[in-house]
This record gives C-alpha cells, sequence and structure tokens, in this order.
C-alpha cells in the first residue's frame, strides 16, 4: 500500500492579515507559518494510522512550495510520514500546484491520495479534486471517516445536512476533515528520525497557470457594536426585526 | 456562448444554493448579453420549469438515475458534454459540497480557469470589447477564511465560478423554464454510496439563514434548552464552539470554526462564546453577529454588530419570550 498525503504550509491561525506591494502580496513579516491544519491532522495522521494497522504501508509526503516550505514537511516527516518530495515552485494558482502533485503522482503508483478539505489561507477546496481528474481517479471530498478492507475503501463523506457512506476500488483520491482522525503531536523520536528521512526536491513540470490575483483587500472595518442593556432583551429583538430586519 | 448553471439535487429537491447559482447565473449571463441555461443530473421531484423563477431560460436535464448519488468523475464528464453541446463559455456551480466536489475536476477536464468561492459577480470593465470573456474576467473570492478577499482574473476562454453560498439573492420572478432532456453518456459510478443518514428535523446547518450558537458559558448540555427554543422559535439552524463539541455537550456536526464548518447566515446569534480567532474564522462572513456574554472584554464583541453584556441564563428567556410575542406566540 502506497499513499500520497499533500501538504501544504499555511501562516498560523492566529497571523495578522496583511498585505504589500500595492495589495499585491500577502505580508509574510513576522508570520509563523504551520502544516496546513486539515492537512496534518486529518489526511496525515489517518495515513500514520493506517500505517500502524498495515506495516507494510509506505506514505510519501508531498509539498509544492520553495525552500522555506522545509521545516513544515521536515514536521510532517517527524508526525510519521517515510519520505518527502518538494516540487521547486511558488505558486498560488491550484491547477498548477495540482498538476505538480500529479506529475509526481504518475510516477509514484499510489494506491491512495490525501489531501486537507482545504487550505486555510488560499480556501480552494480544489486541489484534491483537480489531482484526481489529471491522474483520471475516483474522487471522495470532504471524508469524516476512511476504512480499508482489502482494496476496496469505505469511505463516509459530508452531505447537506447528515453524512453520505460509499463504497469504493483503489485507487482514489480523498480530501480529509474533522472526523477522519484526533490530531497528534509529534515525539522526540520522530523529531530525530525525521532529521534522516528522505527530502527529495525536484524541479518543477513546464505548466501554464490559469489564473492570477489582480489584487487583495480587507473587509470593511465593521461599525461597531450597538450595545443593548441586559434589562430589556426585547429591545435586541426589535432591532433585529426593523432595523437589521433579519427576523 | 451562454452561462451553464449547474443545479445540484438531493433526494430529487433543489437545493436553496443552487437558487442563488441560477440567480448569479442570470444576472451574469444579462451582464455579458447572453442567455443562462442549467443542468439538473439525475431523477428529480420538483417543477423545473420553475427555475425560470431565478431568470434561466432553459433547463438541461440528464433524467438518469445512475446520477442520483454523486460521483464527481461522472458528473463531471456529463457536465462537460453538456458544456460542449451548448457553448457556454462559464460555469456556474455553487461552492457547496458538490460543487467543491466536481467544480475542480471540470476545470481540468476543459482547462477552464477557476474561481473556488466566488463573493460577487465578475468585473469586465478591462475586458476586450471582442472578446468580452476573453481577458478582463476578474471574480471577487474569500481568502484567509473570510479575513480578506482576492481579485482573482480569470485567464482562459471557458471560465468556472463556484459561488459561495448565501453571499448571493435569489431572485424570484415570475419566468417559466423550458425543460429538455440531455442525452449524453452516462458512465457507470465507481462511487457507490450505500447509505445515506440525515439529521433529520433540523434545518441544516450549511443552508441555514439563521443560527443560534451556543458555547462554554452555558455551563453544561442540560442547559441547551433555551438555546433550542430560540433555534426552534426563529426557524434557526443550532450551532456551538469546538470547547462545547469537544466535551460532549453538543454533537460534533453542529460545531462551527476553523475546524468545524463554516457558514455565512445573515444572522449568527453567539451566546456564552467568547469569540476566539479560530471560532470567527468559521462564522465572520455571517451578515449580522449578535453576542451575548457577560463578560464585556470578550473578543466577540469586536466582531460583532449588537450585543448585550448580561448573563445567558437572564437575557435568553426574555429574549424568547420576545420572539413569541413578534411571532403572535402566545
Ligand atoms: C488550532 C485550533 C483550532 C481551533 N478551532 C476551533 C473551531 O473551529 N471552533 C471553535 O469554536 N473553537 C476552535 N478552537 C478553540 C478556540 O480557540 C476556543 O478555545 C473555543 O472557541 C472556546 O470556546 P467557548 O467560547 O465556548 O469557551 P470559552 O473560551 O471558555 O468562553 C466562554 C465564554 O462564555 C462567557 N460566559 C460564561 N458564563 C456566561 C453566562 N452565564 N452568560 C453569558 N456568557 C457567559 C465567558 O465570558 C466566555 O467569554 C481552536 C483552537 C485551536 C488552537
Ligand atoms: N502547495 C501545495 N503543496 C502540496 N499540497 C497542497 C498545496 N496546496 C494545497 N495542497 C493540498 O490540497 C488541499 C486543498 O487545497 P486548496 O485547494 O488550496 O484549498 C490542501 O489541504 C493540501 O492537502
Amino acid at each position: 500500500m502506497k499513499i500520497l498525503v499533500c501538504i501544504s504550509k499555511t501562516p498560523d491561525t492566529t497571523a495578522k492579515i496583511a498585505f504589500t506591494d500595492n495589495n499585491t502580496k500577502f505580508a509574510q513579516d513576522g508570520v509563523q507559518w504551520i502544516i496546513n491544519p486539515y492537512d496534518e491532522w486529518y489526511a496525515l495522521v489517518r495515513a500514520i494510522e493506517l500505517k500502524e494497522k498495515d506495516a507494510a504501508t509506505a506514505i510519501h509526503l508531498i509539498t509544492v512550495g520553495a525552500a522555506d516550505a522545509e521545516p513544515i514537511i521536515r514536521k510532517a516527516l517527524a508526525l510519521g510520514g517515510d519520505e518527502a518530495i518538494r516540487v521547486n515552485a511558488d505558486s498560488h494558482d491550484s491547477f498548477y500546484i495540482a498538476s505538480q502533485i500529479a506529475e509526481v503522482a504518475k510516477q509514484g503508483g499510489y494506491d491512495l491520495v490525501f489531501t486537507g478539505k482545504e487550505t486555510i489561507d488560499y480556501n480552494g477546496s480544489s486541489i484534491g479534486g483537480m489531482v484526481a481528474e489529471l491522474l483520471d481517479l475516483p474522487y471522495v471530498s470532504l471524508a469524516t471517516k476512511f476504512e480499508l478492507n482489502g482494496t476496496t475503501a469505505t469511505i463516509t463523506r459530508e452531505i447537506e445536512g447528515g453524512e453520505e457512506v460509499c463504497e469504493v476500488s483503489l485507487p482514489v483520491a480523498v480530501s480529509c476533515q474533522k472526523g477522519m482522525a484526533e490530531a497528534r503531536i509529534p515525539n522526540m523520536r520522530g523529531i530525530m528520525a525525521a532529521r534522516t528521512k528522505p527530502l527529495k526536491v525536484v524541479e518543477p513540470a513546464a505548466v501554464d497557470a490559469l489564473t492570477s490575483v489582480v489584487s487583495f483587500e480587507l473587509p470593511p472595518a465593521k461599525a461597531g457594536v450597538k450595545l443593548v442593556s441586559p434589562d430589556t432583551p426585547e429591545e435586541l429583538v426589535r432591532l433585529l426585526h426593523e432595523e437589521a430586519k433579519v427576523i | 456562448m451562454s452561462v451553464l448553471i449547474f443545479v445540484d439535487q438531493a433526494d430529487g429537491h433543489i437545493k436553496k444554493s443552487s437558487l442563488e447559482a441560477l440567480t448569479y447565473g442570470a444576472e451574469l449571463a444579462a451582464q455579458l448579453g447572453t442567455s443562462a441555461e442549467g443542468i439538473v443530473l439525475g431523477e428529480v421531484k420538483d417543477d423545473l420549469s420553475a427555475l425560470g423563477k431565478q431568470g434561466v431560460k432553459k433547463i438541461h436535464h440528464v433524467n438518469n438515475s445512475a446520477l442520483n448519488h454523486l460521483d464527481a468523475q461522472v458528473y463531471t464528464k456529463v457536465i462537460a458534454e453538456a458544456v460542449a453541446a451548448t457553448g457556454a463559455k462559464v460555469v456556474v456551480f455553487s461552492h457547496n459540497l458538490s460543487g467543491k466536489a466536481i467544480a475542480p475536476r471540470l476545470s481540468v477536464k476543459l482547462k477552464a480557469a477557476m474561481v473556488a468561492g466566488a463573493v460577487g459577480l465578475p468585473n469586465t470593465s478591462n475586458a476586450r470589447p471582442d472578446d468580452p470573456v476573453g481577458r478582463g474576467f476578474v471574480v471577487k473570492k474569500n481568502v484567509f477564511s473570510g479575513k480578506a478577499f482576492a481579485n482573482l482574473s480569470l485567464n482562459t476562454d471557458i471560465k468556472i465560478i463556484s459561488l459561495n453560498p448565501n453571499s448571493f439573492h435569489i431572485t424570484n420572478g415570475d419566468g417559466v423554464a423550458e425543460v429538455a432532456p440531455l442525452s449524453v453518456t452516462v458512465d457507470a459510478p465507481k462511487v457507490i454510496v450505500t447509505a445515506v443518514n440525515k439529521v433529520t428535523g433540523e434545518v441544516p446547518l450549511s443552508e441555514a439563514e439563521l443560527v443560534v450558537s451556543a458555547g462554554r458559558g452555558l455551563k453544561g448540555p442540560e442547559n441547551w434548552g433555551m438555546i433550542e427554543e430560540m433555534a426552534h422559535l426563529l426557524h434557526a439552524a443550532t450551532a456551538c464552539s469546538r470547547a462545547v463539541a469537544d466535551a460532549g455537550w453538543r454533537p460534533h456536526h453542529e460545531h462551527v470554526g476553523q475546524t468545524g464548518l463554516a457558514i455565512a447566515p445573515n444572522l449568527y446569534i453567539a451566546i456564552g462564546i467568547s469569540g476566539a480567532i479560530q471560532h470567527l474564522a468559521g462564522v465572520n462572513r455571517s451578515k449580522v453577529i449578535v453576542v451575548i456574554n457577560k463578560d464585556p472584554e470578550a473578543p466577540f464583541f469586536k466582531a460583532a454588530d449588537y450585543g448585550i453584556v448580561g448573563d445567558a441564563f437572564e437575557v435568553v428567556p426574555k429574549m424568547n419570550a420576545a420572539i413569541k410575542k413578534l411571532k403572535g406566540i402566545a
């Protein structure tokens, strides 16, 4: 069993969001970078659990990013990946990133491709589906549970107001979210082992991006909270009805 | 040239998020001087001609039971054939659960630039007159989990827009759509749905316009009666903070925030929730935010439109009484 887990680097959830260069670039000063939470907590940890059940499993990690993504991929290795591949490119175009992942995946012969539900910075929820199409694989998105029975996967996915259980034969691409696994913290042994695990750097395939960011903007500041006295909650109900017109 | 809207159904019923996508597609078509058409896959129970109310002229229906459940691979092939058949230049999805599965695949299949999570109509003011959907087609989308927007240029001939749920109005005109069967090759699905588990009798959180949410300030699960009552009175969905779901006070599917569901209702009432940044990441796109918290320093007040600094156990029952009065419930 070979699993490819897609790992992206995102700003820490508490990072201040600001832009430079005439609002065309994210201001990186003082920003802490983390593994995108969905990739770490759900995709990677579920892959590690599968390996714990079947030692013959190999977990490969892939990230498309510049050299500054290496601490992130080392941390992912410390959690439990076997080896990592970094495609040396910096892009925010989902199609470009997905194409790079697919190039590597084609050579690897993976039974499973796991991504996170979405990146918490670009919020695309797109790359998993794009990789699946590029590899002509079935795709189960927004999975909350994943079980393996030989070469058949039983996957639970979110639907509006509930969930759906489905079955699919490997290979398959899956995007992972809450429910798949419980977050872990790397231990000392893992951190030491990660230092010597292979991290291969490959140059990107020639691919044209389909989109470009023209500019970023911040939402208009809120006007400020209108406070109502705790003695007259009926006044709040009146405001929601007559002023905000939401009830 | 036309605008094609993917109309999503569950159990034979058209989803509300698709009515938003239809309205959006119809207004976009008017902006581009062309017409809007919809496509529905699978067997349906609703009257599809009624989708004319949202401004589309024609609905293509692939009435095939193999499409009753989503297999993104199969759906993508069908929609790609429909794009070719209709000559569509823009394909609109809702950025709902199905849209997230299908739209990216279609983007690859058609080599079409895609924007995921659009929040408004495109800006085409820089388009060349001879090529209105060629270049200069810029769409605003959410980034940084609702904390910012990016203006994205879609640089291919065919474009895909996946519209954020609850970020566009629904028109209800008196149009009637022509419903035309569409015959295309439908592959056998590889993803076989074996069970559907719905949380019944509630408004699904992801589709709710009004949401009543509570946090650790409620002290324990036994105190949710007044929260459920408020939700019931307002026809709202209930939600909670992660701390509450982790403690097992409420089911995990109610948990909103960065690691839970991201929602954008018209009204979000947060009761006894501190407003941690990870919580706000899932709710800050709500149109109106109401905060009830006994601590005037609670960070949530900074993100709120209305608030009461007070004890939830006193405030909420009084609000419920006022809502009953407003709704004429004795
Ligand atoms: C990586 C990461 C991801 C996370 N993701 C999420 C997420 O997705 N969603 C999420 O919600 N959290 C998330 N969290 C947790 C988040 O940081 C907070 O810990 C959590 O939201 C707190 O929940 P709470 O507001 O219910 O509880 P508390 O922070 O304990 O706040 C309780 C509030 O209730 C008020 N209160 C107490 N008694 C009363 C009363 N009688 N009447 C009125 N008010 C009262 C208090 O003043 C306080 O403000 C995440 C954390 C991390 C580190
Ligand atoms: N640069 C990247 N390198 C590797 N995987 C990525 C990258 N960006 C995104 N992914 C994967 O794709 C998922 C969805 O990303 P997105 O479509 O950007 O929301 C993430 O959760 C990751 O698993």
